[in-house]
């Protein structure tokens, strides 16, 4: 009992993570409409930034969340700018999507030209301190993880909801035409939904560089449990994805105990076939362009 | 206010307006009339900088819009209440009219507006909270037009606002759109019930198969004969 609860314990702080990834992929999936498969690698941007913030100027990661966070949001603008945008009319809408694909190749071999195969570790202090709860422990930095999520998922519902960008973000996804008959500049809400994105994994990188190293495919792993969960939550859909997340947590954390740890991934691919095929639209989904 | 000066537009290769000349001036209801893919819908998109102009120039206010995005002409003051309503379905009623007040110089003044547009649509103010796909088609056209209305325009274009919708919601359209004349906002009316159009319009225009082949102001349209044969079914 005391094994399960701890698990249990284990598996939400690893959604709250896996939330903030998500987050990112499921809201550049419901408003500009592209699967971004360069998800992952924007990651290991963030990680290696991370660990150069370290290492070169001697910060704790945590104190350098703002700079890659910022890094990360004009590196999402950039990309939606100078990649995405001059695509955006193209006669096939695949053709974003491959463009997708092809920047993720060319960031994982920049970092192997760069960095080289080898994995970085990011020293950090405190961040495997563990807190006592009862019989369980929480190590600081899952408690981080948890805390951040929340926090990320619950500002983007305010800011959707209430400002009036967000407004102007799902009115984009709901109807493109229409919103620029509003006086919306749909090209400027594309790119800001996709910095803020990007910011999004610069954020889960801080948390996840003092955790697991770096190294120019670490992206591929957290990124396509991402991609489950928002499948899992329905695609475009926020609290959908924070849900989601934290299911695939417990899954993750209970499976690699009770099933055997080689077998987790296993188990969360068999779960995201089985969701395409009883429920394509997830648990939450209500349909295209609902959030 | 508003002149398209040989006006060319289509979509790809296909050319759909050939070198048309409109003109509104300021406090006119002026109307274009023409059959079903005569080209008045892309008339309307190519004023609001949906459609690019290939040729010729479209001025307002005496400066050239023709090469403007849509939210940039939305900015000078030109509102296009589309066809086919196009709300945003899954946001609140209050949610679409607060989007329509997103220029600048309309979210500075949102809340009067928001005021002055529900005391002429006191249904939609009974609507407010609910998700603008869920209302019936007489009612999210006029949350369409009220939607319009908060971007205090000063040239409200309409897109077919009775198209499908029952005869009485019709005449109900109808009376907001003459209500909204007299507030003195400039209109540019395209309507399939041609003859109360014309009864309302100043002047107007017909438009067949992209191309203008008649102005006149619309008492003397009314009583044309080939308007009255192709338009009016007399
Ligand atoms: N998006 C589009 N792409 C290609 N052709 C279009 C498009 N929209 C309209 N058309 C064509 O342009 C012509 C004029 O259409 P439209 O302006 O909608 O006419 P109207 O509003 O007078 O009925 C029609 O032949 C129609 O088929
Ligand atoms: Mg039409």
């Amino acid at each position: 009992m005391d094994t399960f609860v701890q698990l249990v314990i284990n598996g939400l702080m690893l959604g709250g993570l896996f939330a903030i990834i998500s987050v990112g992929l499921t809201l550049i999936f419901g408003i500009i409409r592209l699967v971004n498969f360069a998800h992952g690698e924007l990651l290991m941007v963030g990680m290696y930034l991370t660990w150069l913030g370290t290492t070169q100027l001697g910060l704790h990661p945590y104190v350098l969340a703002p700079p890659v966070v910022l890094a990360l949001f004009v590196v999402g603008l950039l990309i939606q700018r100078f990649i995405l945008q001059p695509l955006l009319d193209a006669r096939d809408a695949h053709v974003q999507i491959f463009a997708t694909v092809g920047l993720s190749t060319a960031l994982i071999n920049l970092a192997l030209l760069v960095f080289g195969a080898d994995l970085y570790a990011t020293p950090s202090s405190g961040v495997r301190d563990s807190i006592a709860l009862g019989p369980y422990r929480i190590l600081v930095g899952q408690l981080v993880m948890f805390v951040c999520g929340i926090a990320v998922v619950a500002a983007l519902h305010l800011f959707m909801e209430r400002s009036y960008l967000g407004r102007a973000i799902r009115a984009t996804a709901q109807h493109r035409a229409a919103a620029q008959l509003m006086g919306v500049d749909v090209k400027r809400i594309y790119m800001v939904t996709f910095g803020i994105g990007a910011a999004c994994v610069g954020l889960a990188a801080v948390l996840v560089a003092p955790i697991y190293p770096a190294s120019p495919t670490v992206g591929t792993y957290f990124v396509l449990t991402a991609f489950v969960v928002v499948v899992l939550g329905g695609m475009g859909s926020l609290h959908g994805a924070f849900i989601g997340a934290l299911i695939i947590g417990l899954v993750d954390s209970l499976s690699g105990f009770y099933i055997a740890p080689d077998l987790k991934e296993v188990v969360i691919f068999g779960l995201f076939i089985t969701i395409l095929l009883l429920r394509p639209t997830g648990l939450f989904g209500l349909g295209r362009g609902s959030e | 206010m508003l002149t398209l000066h040989d006006v060319q537009a289509g979509y790809g290769r296909t050319t759909i307006l050939h070198g048309i000349h409109v003109e509104v001036r300021a406090g006119e209801v002026v109307t274009i009339v023409g059959a079903n893919g005569a080209g008045k819908t892309t008339t309307l998109r190519t004023v609001a900088g949906l459609v690019r102009p290939t040729a010729g120039r479209i001025t307002f206010e005496g400066e050239e819009i023709g090469h403007l995005p849509p939210h940039e002409v939305v900015a000078r003051g030109i509102t296009l209440i589309p066809e086919g309503r196009q709300l945003f379905p899954f946001m609140s009623v209050r949610d679409n009219l607060r989007m329509g007040a997103y220029t600048p110089h309309a979210r500075d003044r949102m809340r009067q507006t928001m005021d002055e547009v529900l005391d002429l649509f006191p249904r939609v103010r009974e609507k407010l909270e609910q998700h603008a796909g869920s209302l019936s088609g007489g009612e999210q056209q006029m949350v369409a037009i009220a939607r319009g209305m908060m971007a205090r325009p000063k040239l409200l274009m309409f897109d077919e606002p009775s198209l499908g919708l029952a005869p009485i919601i019709v005449s109900q359209v109808f009376d907001v759109v003459e209500r909204i004349v007299q507030t003195g906002v400039t209109v540019l009316l395209v309507e399939q019930n041609v003859f109360r159009t014309l009864s309302i319009a100043d002047r107007g225009y017909v438009l067949e198969n992209g191309a203008i082949v008649m102005n006149d102001s619309g008492a003397a349209l009314l009583r044309d004969d080939h308007v009255r044969r192709a338009y009016l079914g007399i």
